[in-house]
Order: structure tokens, then C-alpha cells, then sequence
């Protein structure tokens, strides 16, 4: 049993903003390009610290992705953070041309995602990206779902060669891993054992998907097998072919779009491999809304409630 | 008689050349551009054949450094092609300066080609330094590696990058030269290839970016006009950009005034060759023109 009273919340940006700075102090190597909102995203921290290592570009994400890529084409490991909105899309081409085709050792951090950005609406919510950068050939995807695990992820996408997305968001979530819990680029990580289904989750519902699958314990002795994807590209096609054959069914929960995001990318491994029944917990191919982040939550359905729900729906399928 | 096409393997240096030797230079590049071109039976013609002087007098002038030896060479000049379509130039020079054999450039658009139709860099091809192709992005990249030499690591190395003017249109190009500008890269020249011609028709009909000069300027830059076609106009703007480089706190910018074409004269100026290669009676033309140029240059006497 977790108790959710004990769990502190923390942004997830802290953790790609503290992560960038470990790597600065472990890599001379490691550059950071602004893009006007390095306080937004945290990269303000490096800026303080590695003032020689930090250049702002000014609002321009189309010339710092590029400039990031000339960097790391001459050996630096440059990262670059925008709002996801920004740092997916109005560089989009830059992405697939410069970063992913040259397979470019540049990172990206995607901040302020989702709908938890909350009151700027619907511009802001970025809510596609996944869609996107797992169509690019050597890009990394990487979408952390709390604190800690950002902290690493945004290391390892450091120590890493080649290019790398981490989408993170703005609000403080749940920070209910540990230090030491392993982080993987690739390896998801099971964290809850179960067999009467699998929850397949992303990001800041992860920790919706294990309330969930605690309420679905506690109250109708249920056990769902809750599976943390942190990294969506290259997917950890072995987590998922075992869920499907131990669980026969399988929630998907992601805070972004259904179509092509991350339940579309478990859905095409699990169609090839071991047919089950599958649903789709994410944005239903509409734009976001301003509101607090929490009411953003529920009124799209991406709580604990709805992926409640979808658990007891998929097993009448089973 | 079926046209047949082979490459000699001469190679060029990279030192002081006379005017007469640039024109053969130029004569050469200008035969391979063809050549590979009629083979691969697509590709850019106009853009190649215009900065083939650029190219003979940047890559065997003494102005770029570089090693095809050790072509990676960590102390080396970059060259940043961002108007990506003229590849066949850009292949042709690299080829003829040693990088790889001259005989590849047969295979240039060919399935599994080191040749790709627009530079890649997962090709593996010596002296490409970047892949490109979406227009604007390339001097983006130059930019990068420009602040990497002078603002991290505090080098010498000079960037050479060529963008098309018709190029220009596109926005992310001027966010380039605002952080060229405010970034002081002295060490950045940014070649306008300046020749009024894109695939819908002149420049100043499909979009107007003049006045080129005055918007350079205001972004802080040097700007030096050059007949494109002029080797002692173009060795000097190379050369006072390097003077730059040393003394300035100002990237350069060069402006050459260029024809799509050029060199051949049913080619020459006529935006209609920006994408097309020449047929089989064409390039009979074109290598006949050449020929005769060729002649004519030995006789000067320059």
C-alpha cells in the first residue's frame, strides 16, 4: 500500500534542470542553449553555474535546434529546452533533417507539456509531440513521469550518443520514485506485479495508473500489472509482449493525444506480437483547455477514476 | 555513337594558382558537374555550374584548410554546403581535391551512392560535414560550429558556408544572421550565391529579399559584393574576410553575383536549369562548349 499523503510533489523540470547540471559538472563538454525561457525550464540553473558553457539564442527554436546540431557535429553535447509546444514543432523540420538525419548528439527538453500547463490553454498544451518525434529515425523518446526519474532520465540522454527528446511538464507531481530505483533508457520498469491486466502508462499518469490500480486491488481484489514506459522510443518491446500473454489486456494512459502517442506505439507491438484487447486512456483528438491542472486532469479523463474504469471495461473483453 | 563519360583521376592543390590555372580548374568542375549529372539523369544543374568558380578558387586557392589525407582532421576550415541541391558541384570539387576517387562521381543519385542526391552525412562520404536539403538549415549548423571554434574552444578555424539567395526567403535564415550578428563570429562567411534564379522563376519576381547588402549590414555583418565569376574579386573578398576574421568583431558576408549556368551557353541565366540535367545532346553541347573555353584559355596566355 502507498500512502499518497507521505509522497511530496515536485516538478518534473526541476529534475531536467538539476539533471543538466550534473552533467555540466561531469562533461566540460555539455552546452546549453536558451530559448528566452530558461527560468520556465530550469535551464537557468546551468546558466548560474556554467555562464562560459551557456548561450541564449533568443525566441528562435528553429536556430537553436540548428545551432545545437553544428555544436555537436564539432563534439559538444548541446542541449536545448523550449516549451514543448516549441521545441517539437516550430523546429519540427530542424528535428528531422538536422538533428535526426545526421543522428546529431543533440537533446532536446520539451518542458510546460500536456495539458498541466494548465491555465495558458490550448497553444501551450502541447499534446502531439509524441506523435511525431517517435517517427524519427534515430531520435530517442524519453517521457519521465516524476522528479527523480526526469533527474536521470535527462543524465542518461546525456551519457548518451545521439539525439534525444524528454518531455516533462510544469506542475508539481507526485515524486514517488526513489534514488536508487534503476532508470534505463529502454527498459520499462514493472512497478506493481499483477496478471488480470496490464496499465501501460507515461509521464504524470503513472502515479494515476498505480492509485488506480490500488483502488482496483483494494476494492474488487483485482491485480493489474502497472508498467512504467519511460522510454517510448526505442520502446521495450519485451515488457510489453510479456504483458500481453500474462495479463490478456491492457489500459494505455498518456497525457497527450491518442492517436499515434504512446498507446498507439504499445498497440503496434502488441498487434504484431500477441493480440489482446487494449484501451486508450488520452486526449480524444481534441484541443486542451485554461484551467487548473488538476480539473484539466479529470475533465479529460486521464485520472485514476477513468483508468478505474477503463481497467473494469477491458476486462469484460478478456 | 552513345556518349561516353569517364573521369580522368587529376587531382588539384590547394595553393596559389594563376588565373589561367582557376579557369581549367573551373573548366574541370564544370565537365564533372555535366558528366554526373547526364548520368544520373536528374539533378541541379544551373546552381552547380554558377559557383563552380567560388568552389575552384575557396578549395584550390589556399583559402579553406583542409586535409582529404586525414579529412578529419580536428584543426580543420568547415565547409557548410546549406543550399544542398548544388551537390554535384560541391562532390565534384571534394573529389578533385583528393577526398575520394573521381571515378564516384558516376555514380552520383545511383542507389547505395555515397553520392546522395542532396549531401548526407550517413553516407560517409570524406568532406561532407553536414546533411542538407530543407532550405536555411545549413548556415544554422555553420553557425553552431562557428560559436563551438570561437566561443568554447577558442580556435582559429574558419566557417564557409553557401546559401542560395532565393534560400533567403525562408525566415530561419534571418534568425541566423541576427545571432551571426550578436555573437560577433568573425569567423563566419556566409556566401550569398547570389544569381537572381529560383525554380519559379527570378528571385525578384517570386519574393523579393532586396535589398541583400543593406539587411546583412544591419545585422552587423561585412559585406563584400563580388562578381562571382571574377577569380581576383573572389580572392580578395576570401582574403579580406580572413583579414576579418583576425582584426573584426563582424561576421562576413559575401554577395556573389552569379549566373545560373554559367559557362554553358544554352544554360546560362535561364532559372528553367535550376533543376534539370542535361540529355544526351545537351551534354554532347555542353562538353563541345567547354572544349572550345578550354582552347581559348590556353591561347590567352594569362
Amino acid at each position: 500500500m502507498i500512502d499518497e499523503s507521505k509522497i511530496k510533489k515536485i516538478p518534473t523540470r526541476m529534475g531536467f534542470g538539476e539533471g543538466v547540471v550534473v552533467l555540466g559538472e561531469r562533461n566540460p563538454n555539455i552546452i546549453v542553449l536558451g530559448g528566452d525561457i530558461t527560468g520556465s525550464v530550469m535551464t537557468s540553473l546551468f546558466k548560474e553555474k556554467f555562464p562560459d558553457r551557456f548561450f541564449s539564442i533568443g525566441i528562435a527554436e528553429q536556430n537553436a535546434t540548428t545551432i545545437a546540431v553544428g555544436m555537436a557535429l564539432s563534439g559538444k553535447i548541446p542541449f536545448f529546452s523550449s516549451y514543448s509546444a516549441f521545441a517539437a514543432f516550430r523546429n519540427a523540420d530542424q528535428l528531422r533533417i538536422s538533428v535526426a538525419y545526421n543522428n546529431a548528439n543533440v537533446k532536446i527538453g520539451g518542458g510546460h507539456s500536456g495539458i498541466t500547463v494548465g491555465p495558458d490553454g490550448a497553444t501551450h498544451q502541447s499534446l502531439e509531440e509524441v506523435a511525431y518525434l517517435r517517427t524519427l529515425p534515430n531520435m530517442t523518446l524519453i517521457v519521465p513521469s516524476d522528479y527523480n526519474e526526469t533527474k536521470k532520465a535527462t543524465i542518461a540522454a546525456g551519457e548518451m550518443n545521439g539525439p534525444v527528446f524528454i518531455r516533462f511538464g510544469r506542475s508539481a507531481v507526485p515524486s514517488f520514485t526513489a534514488d536508487n530505483d534503476k532508470f534505463e533508457i529502454g527498459k520499462a520498469n514493472i512497478l506493481k506485479d499483477g496478471n488480470d491486466l496490464a496499465i501501460i502508462a507515461s509521464g504524470l499518469t503513472v502515479w494515476e495508473s498505480l492509485m488506480a490500480a490500488q483502488m482496483l486491488e483494494n476494492n474488487l481484489g483485482i491485480k493489474a500489472r502497472v508498467i512504467n514506459l519511460h522510454t517510448i522510443k526505442p520502446i521495450d518491446q519485451e515488457v510489453i509482449v510479456a504483458a500481453a500473454k500474462d495479463c490478456g489486456a491492457i489500459v494505455t494512459a498518456e497525457e497527450h493525444q491518442i492517436h499515434g502517442g504512446m498507446g498507439s506505439a504499445v498497440a503496434e507491438v502488441v498487434v504484431a506480437n500477441y493480440p489482446v484487447p487494449m484501451k486508450f486512456i488520452g486526449i480524444n483528438d481534441r484541443f486542451g483547455l485554461s484551467g487548473e491542472p488538476d480539473e484539466l486532469i479529470s475533465y479529460f479523463g486521464l485520472d485514476r477514476n477513468s483508468i478505474y474504469n477503463a481497467a473494469l471495461d477491458i476486462l469484460k473483453r478478456k | 555513337m552513345a556518349l561516353e563519360i569517364s573521369f580522368s583521376d587529376k587531382t588539384f592543390t590547394n595553393t596559389s594558382h594563376t588565373l589561367q590555372e582557376f579557369s581549367e580548374i573551373s573548366l574541370e568542375l564544370r565537365r564533372d558537374v555535366i558528366k554526373s549529372l547526364y548520368l544520373a539523369k536528374s539533378g541541379h544543374s544551373g546552381g552547380s555550374l554558377g559557383m563552380a568558380d567560388i568552389f575552384a578558387v575557396l578549395f584550390f586557392g589556399g583559402i579553406l584548410r583542409y586535409n582529404p589525407a586525414n579529412w578529419q582532421w580536428e584543426k580543420r576550415d568547415k565547409f557548410v554546403l546549406s543550399a544542398g541541391h548544388i551537390a554535384p558541384i560541391l562532390y565534384a570539387t571534394l573529389a578533385r581535391a583528393g577526398f575520394f576517387p573521381t571515378k564516384e562521381l558516376a555514380t552520383l543519385r545511383k542507389l547505395h551512392s555515397r553520392l546522395q542526391g542532396h549531401p548526407a552525412l550517413d553516407a560517409n562520404l570524406p568532406g561532407i560535414e553536414t546533411s542538407a536539403g530543407s532550405l536555411g538549415q545549413g548556415i544554422s549548423i555553420a553557425l553552431g560550429m562557428a560559436m563551438t571554434h570561437k566561443l568554447i574552444d577558442r580556435t582559429d578555424q574558419l566557417v564557409f558556408s553557401v546559401t542560395g539567395d532565393g534560400e533567403i526567403e525562408e525566415g530561419s535564415v534571418w534568425e541566423a544572421a541576427m545571432a551571426a550578428g550578436n555573437y560577433n563570429l568573425s569567423n563566419l562567411c556566409w556566401i550569398v550565391d547570389n544569381n537572381d534564379c529560383q525554380i519559379d522563376g527570378r528571385v525578384h519576381q517570386v519574393m523579393s529579399i532586396y535589398p541583400i547588402a543593406d539587411k546583412f549590414k544591419s545585422f552587423n555583418f561585412n559585406v563584400i559584393t563580388i562578381d562571382g565569376h571574377n577569380y581576383n574579386e573572389i580572392l580578395s573578398a576570401f582574403n579580406t574576410f580572413k583579414e576579418n576574421a583576425k582584426t573584426s568583431d563582424k561576421p562576413t558576408c559575401i554577395i556573389a553575383k552569379t549566373y545560373m549556368g554559367k559557362g554553358i551557353s544554352f544554360m546560362e541565366d535561364d532559372y528553367k536549369w535550376h533543376g534539370m540535367p542535361p540529355n544526351e545532346e545537351q551534354a554532347r553541347k555542353a562538353f563541345n562548349e567547354l572544349e572550345k573555353m578550354q582552347q581559348q584559355i590556353k591561347s590567352l596566355n594569362l
